[in-house]
């Protein structure tokens, strides 16, 4: 299955992967937005969806349920926008018949699948491939790393949410991280703080300032915090392109901040 | 197409298949012979330990969700908190996280390790009345990272049903990661014969969440798992300042309310978001106790009562069958 080497990696220049061990804490959201603003710099982009029990995306960025088609060299990823073709997404939630229906597979069947999700999709030429996962230290993040690794892997972005329950969970994905050497780019703290519409107080509704004291003790690097606004999560809900709806939001800026760092860090 | 072992040849049909043994892939296989035997369909034998083992449990229930982070492990243990309460009753709470446990923390039970005893590993109390058992209280640090692979998952499972002293317990509530996978099945098939008398299933109120959680119901009735019905969590916020409410996460598709509708599940009820809660879970205590006037905490104690309903309208019809 195998013999064309490196194939269809070989003309993507980054890849990042999104990790984080919480579930709910905002991986899709990150990457949905992360590939938004990359974007926006002008890269072309794609993601792999390999929540393979749980699939985001396809919905975050409003792409219904379009047929996979194949060709010579895999399968033709789908794109979020198809007349400038700079946004390119595979996700299991495409090859699923209804959308309702459960991915009941235990863990050799998905390392599988996963296996072909990296090796058989026709990229072509991207500047940056994300990668979001589901939550958790098992299979489909052996999965993807093993394969991944006949390529090259360019770091990790990890997410939380600021209170200890979650930041307790990315301790050890962390170690996961250090265990498999891939190479952590940064933290970022997601639903960090809640601004009142109303009256302008800011509560913090899942604490505060958990994600940069992980970053201290794990001397890791902090990329910045996302505050929890009902206006990102109704964009993502209706598959609406958030940075360009409100660019003068806080959350924009944060998003933009984040995206920049990391397009510095990988010389992109 | 669950029990395709992690080293078989290409193609194996699986070990409990009626192809096992006999397909072309099983040509050259060391194991070629045990899966013509037929001794590999038998069910797994710890099916009918695990079933002499709950016979002191008198009511099972699972808390599960298609996502994460939607609060199943808040949930877990307010309700076995709520239950225990009740000082007559006996409750036991199981994290079957395997790569997230987070109970140990909500529950105040960090660093807290378990103990061999003759009949098994001894889970650890947190109360007289509330005993609770995670793979968190058998790692050595808090950055321990459980980089393991379903089977192995798996066995973890088999032995916190199987091996745990568990004692007389009126409920045992059993927390889950999100998903449909392995530990989801896993437990579904380790407690088939003992069986479970429901699942309670969370969610948010955004679509981004319902989409995951219809595949959990769909898995439910696949599995034939009743489902006790469905609880919205973080449902609203209301500012602590203004009282002004704010859909954080807003119900776009028309939240738990509308999925109940269309397959037919009772809503337990909606849980607002309120910061306490999580710093409670972070502190490990009991919001209940901490702030029992708030709204939430009315939420859930409704939602507890209509738990203990169900489970003693189904002892009852259990016992008269």
């Amino acid at each position: 299955m195998d013999g064309s080497g490196k194939g269809n990696l070989d003309q993507v220049k980054h890849v990042l992967l999104v990790l984080s061990g919480k579930g709910g804490v905002g991986k899709s959201t990150i990457t949905t937005e992360l590939a938004l603003a990359f974007r926006h710099a002008g890269k072309k982009v794609g993601i792999l969806d390999v929540d393979l029990c749980g699939p985001s995306i396809p919905r975050m960025l409003s792409v219904g349920k379009p047929e996979v088609h194949q060709c010579d060299s895999g399968w033709v990823p789908v794109y979020a926008d198809p007349q400038q073709q700079q946004l390119a997404l595979m996700s299991i939630a495409f090859l699923l018949e209804d959308s309702d229906e459960a991915v009941i597979w235990r863990g050799p069947k998905k390392t599988a699948l996963i296996g072909q999700f990296v090796s058989d999709v026709a990229w072509g030429e991207l500047d940056i491939l994300l990668v979001d996962t589901p939550p958790g230290t098992s299979d489909e993040h052996l999965a993807v790393l093993e394969n991944l690794r006949k390529h090259r892997v360019d770091g990790a972005v990890l997410v939380t949410t600021p209170q200890a329950v979650s930041t307790g969970d990315v301790r050890r994905e962390i170690t996961f991280c250090k265990k498999t050497n891939l190479k952590i780019l940064g933290i970022v703290e997601n639903m960090s703080g809640f601004v009142c519409p109303h009256c302008s107080e800011c509560s913090n509704i899942f604490s505060k300032g958990g994600g940069e004291e992980l970053a201290k003790l794990t001397g890791s690097a902090f990329l910045g915090s996302v505050p929890l606004d009902p206006l990102l999560t109704e964009s993502l809900e209706e598959g609406r392109d958030f940075l360009q709806a409100f660019p003068e939001s806080s959350t924009f800026t944060a998003i933009s901040h984040i995206a920049n760092t990391l397009l510095n860090s990988l010389n992109a | 197409m669950a029990d395709v072992p992690n080293d078989a040849p290409e193609h194996c049909p699986g070990t409990s298949s009626d192809q096992a043994g006999k397909s072309s892939a099983c040509q050259g296989c060391p194991n070629q012979s045990i899966c013509a035997s037929g001794a590999t369909k038998a069910p797994d034998p710890a099916i009918e330990e695990i079933k002499q083992k709950m016979t002191s449990v008198k009511h099972k229930i699972l808390v599960l969700s298609g996502k994460g982070g939607v609060g199943k492990s808040t949930f877990s243990a307010h309700l076995s908190h709520a239950l225990a309460s009740d000082s007559s009753k006996e409750v036991a709470l199981l994290d079957v996280d395997i790569c997230g446990p987070s109970i140990p923390k909500i529950m105040g039970l960090e660093g807290e390790q378990v103990h061999q005893s003759g009949s098994g590993w001894s889970p650890v109390y947190v109360e007289d009345n509330l005993a609770v058992m995670s793979i968190g209280f058998l790692l050595s640090s808090p950055d321990d990272a459980v980089i393991w692979r379903g089977p192995k998952k798996n066995g973890m499972i088999k032995q916190f049903l199987r091996d745990v002293d568990w004692g007389e317990v009126d409920y045992l509530i059993v927390d889950t990661p999100p998903g449909t996978s392995d530990e989801h099945l896993s437990i579904v098939q380790y407690l088939s014969g003992a069986g479970i008398d429901g699942a309670v299933i969370i969610t948010t109120p955004q679509e981004v969440s319902l989409q995951d959680v219809r595949k959990e119901i769909r898995f439910c009735k696949k599995v034939n798992l009743p489902i006790l019905g469905v609880i919205e969590n973080m449902s609203g916020f209301v500012c602590p300042k203004c009282k002004n409410t704010s859909q954080i996460f807003p119900p776009t598709t028309g939240g738990a309310q509308r999925m109940c509708e269309e397959l037919n599940l009772p809503l337990l009820g909606r849980i607002p978001l309120d910061p306490r809660i999580g710093k409670s879970c972070d502190e490990g205590k009991s919001f209940l106790t901490e702030v029992p006037d708030s709204p939430a905490a009315a939420a859930y104690q409704s939602i507890v009562q209509k738990i203990r309903d169900y489970c003693a309208s189904h002892s009852a019809s259990d016992d008269s069958c």
